[in-house]
């Protein structure tokens, strides 16, 4: 009995080491095929390695035997969530190495899509993050008024997910007759329902006590680590595309580039919330004004892009998108490089977990929002 | 600071680099023993501050493999391109910018496992999508009978 | 002339009235098993969003007796492969496989399980359909596929599923 006592009273020649765990590529928790090593004291995290490329295709080699009317169509399954920005990024860049302006209306609608696809990736997002954090209620919610929005684009381009919309020159098809009014209900409905959504986490005093302080990411590390979007935006580093280099009709529209200065967890989470916001204002200044005329250009049989490189920024909900163009004359690209947000984003993980408990590691995680067929390709 | 005004800032504060305006962005081709120092300088002075690498690439020419940055700074909005090109294919060989830039750490780990670009210094050499015994899928001459069913 | 029988199932001989209890006894059986098939949680790519919004309210596959999905294999009745599968990811697949307890069922959904889908071409690192790898019972179509197209071959495999025969297996003559 005494002996028991002293092993429990003197507690510091008792020897402890560090473990390390998987959070394997079949987890629940990591939103997708990511295996991370986390090494352990106990709770505390003090090392995350991220390993990845367990759903690597090859796209980057895959489109160098694709034609250049091809390409988009594969980008959709990169970054699933914001398909339409991916398949403007790569039309895009292909119409200013052909130096071809796109048609006005064709302008509009890809902007418009390009908010609501916004909006479907937030609400996604949402709705993981909550099921992360233990509320099971977030995952209903937000996946019902995704099914609005999926109902609109599969009215237009026949697709939910996958959308295989604008191709160079334009759009596919023009929008179909009933596309306005139901946007405009949609924003009706959902401008009342989001209000909401917020009473459920922001002001819950749980949720704030595992987020508020948590994971802070300074602003001279989110530019050493190249971390964009709501991420960056949070810790203050102003990175918004759609404001530094417009495109499409963000020139006629006013929003707000919403930023935050504490970069901790808490933040992350309600910049994404106000963001949506934002996006159902751009929509409405949008929706009324969509000029008649044609949705495409129609460009010359096999497109062959003149010698050069080329590159186009655009803004998905995760971040920075790039796509980069190598082009040797011919009608297959010589190098195409997607620059993928989610890639530095994840790699600054490791920057900011140390030190927490591993529930706050999911925390953190859970708000960087990652896609991981964005990371490896 | 406009583009014209960027390639004579470039040309007289790196001496052998091959400045000149590329098809969108100005470009400037570092020589290969002085891409480390020349690296810093666009970083440290005040007039470029390149803090923020939005995309490092690699890519694979006929007779040399090339590593392209794209640099911005977020004081002054001004892009550039820098490049910089190995010695040759069998043994390609560039000095790492992840000291200078934290996150080219990831970024050259990828250009090793898909083109065999090898960084020195750099921290943690490691191969991110594919197995270690695989071959450099992004090299013109990778052949795979066995995985690529092509068309 | 002598009947061969195979070596280790229970096999009933047919006399008046015996074996009707034991394939009412498979039938209970089957019921049981087909409207309470508890799926893992795997996705890889984007049909686990379509997986997902299966799920969800407005399309629930909680009618069906998927009611919960278990993040453990070893507490799992089926797995859903939804989205691609790479060269990496295959030996994790068979593990998980593996770790399934009997009797245990697989979904190949979407392009990319069946056959690699759009990456069938000039990809060097994806497995040309998810049955080279576990043996699948049903394929559904896509890419990726719609939430109905996914209760219609979820309906397929229930209906693969009460056909089984355990306990009053048809005698083998020879």
């Amino acid at each position: 009995m005494e002996e028991i006592r002293e092993i429990m009273l003197s507690s510091d020649d008792i020897k402890t080491d560090d473990y390390l765990v998987n959070m394997g590529p079949q987890h629940p928790s990591t939103h997708g095929v990511l295996r991370l090593l986390v090494k352990l004291e106990g709770e505390i995290v003090l090392n995350v390695q991220p390993h990845i490329g367990y759903i690597h295709s090859g796209i980057e080699k895959m489109t160098e035997s694709l034609a250049y009317h091809q390409i988009p169509h594969l980008t959709d399954r990169m970054d699933y969530l914001s398909a339409h920005m991916n398949n403007e990024a790569v039309s895009m860049c292909v119409e200013k190495a052909l130096q071809v302006e796109v048609p006005e209306r064709a302008k509009y609608i890809r902007t418009i899509f390009n908010e609501l696809q916004r909006i479907a990736s937030h609400q996604l997002w949402w709705c993981a993050f909550g099921m992360d954090m233990g509320a099971l209620t977030t995952f209903f919610y937000g996946l019902r008024d995704r099914e609005d929005i999926l109902d609109i684009f599969e009215e237009t381009c026949g697709a939910r997910l996958t959308l295989n919309y604008s191709l160079p020159g334009g759009v596919q098809f023009d929008i179909h007759p009933n596309f306005q009014r139901d946007v405009k209900a949609f924003i009706k409905k959902f401008r009342a329902k989001l209000p909401e959504y917020e009473r459920l986490l922001t002001g819950n005093v749980i949720f704030r006590e595992r987020t508020k302080g948590v994971g802070i990411l300074t602003k001279e590390d989110a530019i050493a680590y190249g971390v964009t979007g709501p991420s960056g935006r949070a810790s203050g580093f102003s990175c918004d595309v759609r404001k530094k280099e417009p495109y499409g009709a963000y020139p006629y529209v006013k929003f707000n580039e919403i930023m935050g200065t504490d970069g901790d967890t808490f933040t992350r989470y309600h910049l994404r919330i106000l963001e949506m916001y934002e996006s159902m204002n751009i929509i409405e200044q949008l929706i009324d004004n969509i000029p008649e005329g044609d949705y495409a250009v129609k460009l010359k049989g096999v497109t062959k892009l003149p010698e050069g490189e080329y590159y186009q920024r655009v803004e998905t909900g995760r971040g920075d998108f790039g796509v980069y163009i190598i082009s040797d004359g011919k009608k297959n690209p010589y190098r195409m490089k997607f620059r993928s947000p989610g890639f530095s984003n994840l790699f600054a993980i490791n920057n900011i977990a140390k030190g927490w408990k591993i529930a706050d590691l999911v925390a953190i995680m859970g708000t960087f929002d990652l896609v991981i067929p964005d990371i490896d390709r | 600071m406009t583009n014209d005004s960027l390639i004579q800032t470039l040309s007289t504060l790196l001496p052998d680099a091959q400045v000149k305006m590329g098809t969108q962005y100005v470009e400037a081709i570092l020589p290969l023993e002085k891409h480390h120092e020349f690296m810093l300088k666009l970083k440290n002075t005040p007039e470029l501050a390149f803090d923020y690498m939005f995309c490092l690439t690699g890519a694979d020419f006929a007779d040399y493999l090339m590593v392209i940055y794209h640099l911005e700074s977020t004081t002054h909005n001004h892009i550039m391109v820098a490049k910089v090109k190995t010695a040759d294919r069998v043994n390609p060989v560039v000095d790492s910018v992840a000291d200078i830039w934290p996150t080219a750490d990831p970024n050259e780990n990828e250009a090793f496992d898909l083109l065999g670009i090898k960084f020195n210094n750099h921290p943690e050499p490691r191969r991110l999508f594919l197995d270690d015994d695989w071959g450099f899928p992004l090299r013109k001459d990778y052949q795979d009978d066995v995985h690529i069913v092509s068309r | 002339m002598k009947e061969k029988i195979g070596p280790d199932y229970p096999v009933i001989e047919s006399h008046e009235g015996g074996s009707i209890l034991l394939t009412k006894l498979d039938d209970l059986i089957n019921w049981a098993r087909s409207n309470s098939l508890w799926p893992l949680t795997f996705g890889t790519r984007c049909c686990a969003i379509e997986f997902m919004a299966v799920g969800a309210s407005r399309h629930d596959f909680s009618r069906f007796g998927m009611e919960v999905a278990r993040a453990t294999p070893r507490q799992a009745d089926m797995i859903v492969i939804s989205g691609s599968i790479n060269y990496k990811m295959a030996p994790v697949l068979k593990r998980l496989y593996d770790q399934m307890a009997d009797p245990k069922y697989v979904m190949a959904m979407g392009a990319c399980a069946i056959s690699g889908g759009p990456f069938y071409y000039n990809s060097y690192s994806i497995v040309k359909g998810a049955d080279h790898v576990i043996p699948v019972d049903v394929y559904i179509p896509g890419c990726p596929p719609r939430p109905e197209a996914f209760l219609y071959g979820l309906m397929q495999l229930q209906k693969k599923i009460r056909h089984e025969r355990y306990f009053s297996k048809k005698k083998v003559t020879k």
